[in-house]
This record gives structure tokens, C-alpha cells and sequence, in this order.
């Protein structure tokens, strides 16, 4: 057993963070919950809670639709948060922040309300191999819908993007590259920059798929350059059911809406109905709005301590994860890109990941443990799953050490 | 919730050696098992004199608990009849799914390893994948003979 790394920086107090974080201290068959499965979706912290929980007891009415005190208040906080999401993703303008259901719900009406009135046969929408199924699903339906066809970036051994056939592969068909920031799968921290000036050369809109980067890592997509991020709430220590849509604002204001109710209309007669401005004119019927103010707690909390500092933090905790399980006898690690967010995916030789998850969840971690939403990555691999423990910046090395036992405990019951 | 109680010696001992594993060519009846959550696969090849299972083997892929079940499948049901199947079906269904099951495991033999599994919900669907492989085999040979 190796030794652990020096001391973290008494500035991050981890311990400090553990105790915002209610659900976390508690027994799962009788040991300390060691919560490793972030990347499916973190937990929230009492500052999330509670503003949900406020926002209920205090101000809750319809948004945009009443002059009365609540809906007054409704409405504040709820256009408030788009402030907050504008400054932390640094948008130009509110009218680029478009509350959705989740990353799945963001891409979708782009594929819906921007690609598909563009596209028809001999067109083409690049993905890479390493996409989530939100990141591929969506292209699949409009490519049945209008003809394109679908051309895939492949990847490589160590589960990076390959930008050599991206260049092959990008051209004059191209009419929309989408991509992940990084792989849920594997962890992968996507160069997208790079991949971003080459689509921009060819004249081709780029859409990002930010659900894991988010929480990890400053992101600014002005200086990113793309057309479109897309990220869920539940993943950055937010309410489920709730989800970002950045996209810039000509082509949001170009793009017809994708459904039809109230709230996304100026006005409505049988002959005639004129669309709200943006963003409303993508928010029809009533939205999320505990969802949306809850949102604005995370981030407001995220910042609380720092996207760099989450980011750093993170990192030590990847790279004594991966000493730690790399140093079990027949684990392989899959996803060994340079850049990596804290996502340690891998195989065991002779057990099956879906036998590691149990036995793991029996000593208290929770891991996830499947294909990750990425069967084309498994493929890839030759591998029916992994097992994947995912952390953030709650987790501490102590659990990583945990973890590490449990997989020696996972040996010792099927080795 | 104790882990000796799903992983159990026979099962261990199932999954790492399991019997009739590989494939029958010809088969008479032959099916395909797929568990997409955690990507089990298995294949079922039966060969039947009249109604009964003569030979059965199985292939694939899968956790300890889908495997080791396959394997107990292929041991307890050559020879059996399709009634006899049908009724080890039912048995191993309630034995699986029933904490209050009634089911007189002494009858069930090494099959009744299996038990514990119900004590862990997300793992009964691997137990039962090759049982409901083996009733699609089956089904399948029970179509009427194409008489061209
Ligand atoms: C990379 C990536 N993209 C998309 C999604 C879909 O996010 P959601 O289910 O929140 O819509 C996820 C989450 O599972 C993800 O990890």
C-alpha cells in the first residue's frame, strides 16, 4: 500500500464541506457511506436545499404571469438565476441562457430547432466515440428525419479523441460537430479549443456537451468560442430536472421554437401568433422554477469555494485514486488520456463489474457500475462495462483508501 | 443484507468452472439472453429427444450470478421434460422474487444457491436471464415445423 500524499492545502477544508452536505454522513449496511458515483449525479448541499425549501415556504406562484407579491417574487428569483448562470458560464447576455430539463432536453432542441430545418441528404453531423448517448441519440432522429448521415470521430487506446481523422473527417458536408467537454465514461478531458478553431476554419457551428465539466472546472464559453453548451443542475450539486441551454444569440434568434404553450408566446389568436423574445421563446408552459432557484444556490455555492480550487483539489484526489486502484493485482484502467477529470473507470480480471458494484455497495461505496450511457465506448473497448468510481470535491483520500480496500475485499469473495 | 448469502461456494465455484459451457451445432433450439443494464449475453442451445432436453449448453458473458445461474440451469434441466421445465421455471421465478416464497428448495438441489439473490433486487434480473433464455428456446422449437 502506498503512501498517501502529502497533506492537503489547510485551505481546503474538506471536512468543513462534508458538513454542508446532509446525506452524506450516514451508515449503507452498516459502514460510512463513501459516495463515488458523482458522475451519474452529485449530491446537494444544505445551501441547495434550503433555498428550495424557502423558495416553498415563502415565494412560491407562476412566474411571468401575475402582478401579485408572490409572483412578483417567483418571477425575481427565477430571472435571477439567469444572471448568476449568465456570469458563471460568462455569457454575453441573459437572453443566451436557456433553462431546460438537462443536458439530454439542451441537446435535443438544438438537434430539433437548429439542426434539422438545415439539413437533408448528403449533409453530415460529427460526433466523436466518446459521446454519451444524449450526444448521439439526437443526431440519430434527425438524421432519420431529414437524411444526414451521422459520421463518428473515432478514439483511441488511451480514450482520446483522434483530432488527426477529426480532420479528415471534418469538410464542406459538415453541418454541426457536437462534442463532449469530458467523457462521463472514461473521464476524458476533451482538447476541445483545438477542435473548435478546425470546425471554425470549415464554417461549422459546434456544440458542446458540458455535463461533466461543469462541476469540475471554470468554464467561460466565450473564450471556449462554441455555438452551443449544454449541462444538467443534478450534476453540480443542483436539483434534478433542470438544465442549461447556452447557445449564441443569433442563432438562438434565428432558430424557430421548439414547443409550443404558454409563456413562450407574445401573443396568441387562432389566425395568428407571435413568439416571445428570447430566451422565453424556448421555456414554454410552466418551468422549473424550485429547480431553476435551486440552481442558482449551486452555484452560488460552487463559487463559494472556488472553481479552481474544486478543480485542484480534484485532480490530487484522480491521481491517488488511480495509484490506488492501478496497484490492485488484475485491475486495468480504462481511459488513461493526459487530461482526465476525477473519473477512475476499470476492469477486473475475472469479475464482472456488475459483481464488483454489489460487493462494493455491501462495504458502503457506491460506485456505478454498466456501460455509463456510452455503449459505443464499451464497444470500443471490447468490454461489456466498467466499474466507475467518479469523485468530487467532497470525496476525501480516506475514501479513496476505502475504495481501494473494498476492491481487495471484491478479490479475496470471487478472486 | 450479507454478501456470503449471494456469492455462496457453489456459485463461486459456478462461475469460475462453468459446466456445459460452449455451444451445440446443430442445435435444435438455440436463443439469445441479453441483460442491457449490465451488458450480460447468453446464448441457450437445447437439443430435445421428443419433449424432453437431451443436451444443453450455454455461451456468453456476464457477472458471477448470470453465469453461475446459467451453468446450475444447464445441470438441472437436461433430461427434464418441457412440463417438468415450466414447473423448475416457476420454482426458481418465486425462489428469485418471493422473500415469503413457499417453494421446497430441498427439491430444487444446487439450484437453491440462488436464494440469496433475492435479497439483493438489483441482481435478480441476472439470475433470471438464462431461465427466461430457456423459455425462449423452447417457445421457439414449439412453433409449427415449416412444411414448405
Ligand atoms: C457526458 C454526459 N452527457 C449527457 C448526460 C445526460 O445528462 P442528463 O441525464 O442530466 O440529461 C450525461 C449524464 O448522464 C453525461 O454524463
Amino acid at each position: 500500500m502506498s503512501a498517501r500524499p502529502a497533506p492537503r492545502p489547510s485551505s481546503f477544508d474538506v471536512a468543513a464541506i462534508r458538513r454542508d452536505f446532509p446525506i452524506l454522513d450516514q451508515k449503507i449496511n452498516g459502514k460510512p457511506l463513501v459516495y463515488l458515483d458523482n458522475a451519474a449525479s452529485s449530491q446537494r448541499p444544505q445551501q441547495v436545499l434550503d433555498a428550495i425549501t424557502h423558495y416553498y415556504t415563502h415565494d412560491h406562484a407562476n412566474v411571468h404571469r401575475g402582478v401579485h407579491t408572490l409572483s412578483q417574487r417567483a418571477t425575481d428569483a427565477y430571472e435571477g438565476t439567469r444572471e448568476i448562470v449568465r456570469q458563471f458560464i460568462n455569457a454575453r447576455d441573459t437572453k443566451e441562457i436557456i433553462f431546460v430539463r438537462g443536458t439530454t432536453e439542451a441537446v435535443n432542441l438544438v438537434a430539433q430547432s437548429f439542426v434539422r430545418p438545415k439539413v437533408g441528404p448528403g449533409d453530415e453531423i460529427l460526433i466523436s466515440g466518446l459521446e454519451h448517448h444524449a450526444n448521439i441519440v439526437p443526431w440519430q432522429l434527425v438524421c432519420e428525419q431529414t437524411g444526414a448521415s451521422l459520421k463518428v470521430i473515432p478514439i483511441t487506446q488511451s480514450g482520446e479523441v483522434d483530432f488527426a481523422a477529426f480532420e479528415k473527417l471534418i469538410g464542406p458536408r459538415t453541418k454541426l460537430l457536437a462534442l463532449a467537454h469530458v467523457s462521463n465514461a472514461l473521464g476524458t478531458v476533451v482538447p476541445v479549443e483545438k477542435f473548435i478553431a478546425v470546425a471554425r476554419q470549415h464554417g461549422v457551428p459546434v456544440l458542446l456537451d458540458g455535463a461533466q465539466a461543469v462541476p469540475h472546472g471554470k468554464v467561460d464559453v466565450r473564450a471556449l468560442g462554441c455555438d452551443f453548451y449544454c449541462f444538467s443542475s443534478h450534476k453540480m450539486v443542483g436539483p434534478t430536472g433542470m438544465g442549461i441551454l447556452y447557445g449564441r444569440q443569433a442563432l438562438l434568434e434565428a432558430m424557430p421554437p421548439w414547443q409550443g404553450g404558454g409563456d413562450m408566446i407574445l401573443s396568441v389568436s387562432f389566425e395568428k401568433t407571435t413568439y416571445n423574445q428570447l430566451p422565453w421563446k424556448f421555456e414554454a408552459g410552466t418551468p422549473n422554477i424550485a429547480g431553476t432557484i435551486g440552481l442558482g444556490a449551486a452555484i452560488r455555492y460552487l463559487e463559494s469555494i472556488g472553481l479552481e480550487r474544486i478543480a485542484a483539489y480534484e485532480h490530487e484526489l484522480l491521481v491517488y485514486a488511480t495509484q490506488r486502484v492501478q496497484e490492485i493485482p488484475g485491475v486495468r484502467i480504462i481511459g488513461t488520456a493526459p487530461q482526465k477529470a476525477a473519473v477512475v473507470s476499470f476492469v477486473m480480471d475475472g469479475i464482472h463489474p456488475h459483481d464488483i458494484g454489489t460487493i462494493l455497495d455491501t462495504e458502503g461505496v457506491a460506485i456505478r457500475t454498466g456501460h455509463h450511457c456510452a455503449m459505443p465506448v464499451m464497444d470500443f473497448f471490447r468490454i461489456p462495462a466498467t466499474a466507475r468510481a467518479s469523485m468530487s470535491f467532497y470525496n476525501t483520500f480516506e475514501e479513496v483508501d476505502a475504495l481501494a480496500a473494498a476492491l481487495e475485499h471484491t478479490r479475496k469473495v470471487l478472486g | 443484507m450479507d454478501l456470503k448469502d449471494l456469492y455462496r461456494d457453489v456459485i463461486v465455484d459456478h462461475n469460475r468452472n462453468p459446466r456445459n459451457f460452449g455451444k451445440l451445432d446443430p442445435a435444435d433450439a438455440h436463443a439469445d439472453g441479453h441483460n442491457p443494464l449490465c451488458g450480460d449475453r447468453l446464448s441457450l442451445y437445447v437439443n430435445l429427444d421428443g419433449d424432453r432436453i437431451r443436451e444443453v449448453k450455454f455461451d456468453g458473458s456476464g457477472c458471477a450470478i448470470s453465469v453461475a445461474s446459467a451453468s446450475l440451469l444447464t445441470e438441472a434441466v437436461k433430461g427434464k421434460s418441457r412440463p417438468e421445465v415450466k414447473a423448475l421455471f416457476d420454482d426458481m421465478h418465486s425462489l428469485l422474487t418471493q422473500h415469503d416464497s413457499t417453494v421446497d428448495v430441498s427439491k430444487l438441489g444446487k439450484l437453491a444457491a440462488l436464494s440469496g439473490v433475492r435479497e439483493f433486487p438489483a441482481r435478480v434480473k441476472c439470475a433470471s436471464l438464462c431461465w427466461h433464455t430457456l423459455n425462449a428456446a423452447l417457445d421457439q422449437q414449439a412453433e409449427p415445423v415449416s412444411t414448405e
